[in-house]
């Protein structure tokens, strides 16, 4: 009888686990992730891999924070290797910036927005020409915090 | 008499859930964004008188040009010994006469300290890559940042990135400010 051989003696049919408390866990992870992460809300066009350092810090308030995108963009075969901006949904140019700091401000309550900052998120192979440029857009308007956005590392210049 | 409420039956509570649980892993995010925190200058107001030049002793100047080379205070530098010669600069612990002047000031919760007047002076070329850029505003903050740690340490005896008490934060910062200024933007060669 060698089919058997696993079998309990006593013949027992497979036990039922309890799954009554699945939807409890499964909750539990849902409100982990939703307190954890914040919503997706620009595709990018541009290349985006930031520059490392060391002496960073967090941006509290994510409410308050707007982001201008610089860098080459994807499609290369259409939009060319030059490094473009993008603000929100689409490309920008360098006028448009002091239009972008208008609505971003109107979007936030009066009270907040002097704190607002505005992060730039610049891919590490841009020159600074463009940079600069926007620096002086944002001067123009008054948008004077500013954010140079990177990550976490020992930066890999010589 | 009350009637007996059927049972609802909870079994798909898990599949909707999960389709939930689904939906945001897919939709969010999870980063934080972090970032060298910067003050631009307030822009430039043609009627008002131009501030009086700051004192050539107290001025650090560095330039990095469009090849990412190093030109620290008139002379060649390199990234490596960018920090040393910044707190150097800023502590002058030899008294130098060509750097910058410390005057002993006041400040809430600290009493009497030696605050140094040096500003350091960024300057960059329009072809400066964004990556050298950062790593020299990067070598710039944690020298100030090194020289935070080391105040807070002696006059409170807490490093500065472990305070916690935002008035004690505030009379550091004060104490040793973070006085990078991003210069006017011009061509430099080429």
């Amino acid at each position: 009888m060698i089919k058997g051989r696993f079998k309990k003696e006593s013949g027992e049919r497979s036990q039922k686990i309890n799954t009554s408390s699945l939807p409890d866990i499964i909750f539990m992870l849902l409100f982990f992730f939703m307190v954890t992460t914040t919503m997706r809300e620009t595709t990018l066009f541009v290349k985006n891999t930031l520059p490392k350092a060391t002496e960073i810090q967090k941006l509290e308030r994510k409410s308050l924070v707007s982001f201008i995108y610089i860098g080459p963009p994807l499609q290369t075969e259409i939009f060319g290797t030059e490094p473009r901006i993008q603000l929100n949904d689409a490309f920008g140019n360098l006028k448009e910036i002091a239009a972008f700091v208008e609505a971003e401000r109107l979007a936030r309550p009066e009270a907040e927005r002097p704190l607002m900052v505005t992060s730039l998120k610049i891919d590490k192979e841009t020159k600074m020409g463009i940079v600069t440029d926007v620096k002086q857009e944002l001067r123009k308007v008054n948008a004077l915090n500013i954010n140079y956005s990177t990550v976490r590392g020992e930066p890999e210049v010589r | 008499m009350a009637r007996q409420t059927p049972e609802i039956n909870a079994g798909s509570m898990a599949d909707i859930a999960f389709l939930l649980l689904i939906f945001f892993l897919v939709t969010t995010t999870m980063d934080v964004d972090t970032g060298l925190r910067r003050l631009l200058p307030p822009p430039i107001d043609p009627s008002q008188p131009e501030p009086p030049p700051v004192r050539e002793r107290n001025v650090f100047v560095v330039l990095v040009d469009q090849n990412d080379r190093l030109l620290v205070e008139g002379e060649i530098g390199n990234i490596q010994t960018l920090r040393e010669r910044t707190k150097e600069f800023l502590l002058n612990p030899n008294n130098d006469p060509t750097m910058p002047v410390r005057e002993m000031k006041t400040i809430e919760n600290l009493g009497e300290v030696e605050v140094s007047r040096g500003i350091i002076s960024l300057q960059n070329d329009r072809g400066t890559s964004y990556e050298m850029y950062i790593a020299v505003q990067n070598e710039l903050a944690a020298a100030i940042n090194e020289i935070r740690n080391d105040v807070s340490e002696e006059e409170l005896g807490v490093r500065f990135d472990e305070l916690n008490d935002e008035d004690l934060i505030r009379a550091i910062r004060e104490a040793v400010p973070m006085a990078i200024s991003e210069a006017e933007p011009k061509d430099i060669g080429g």
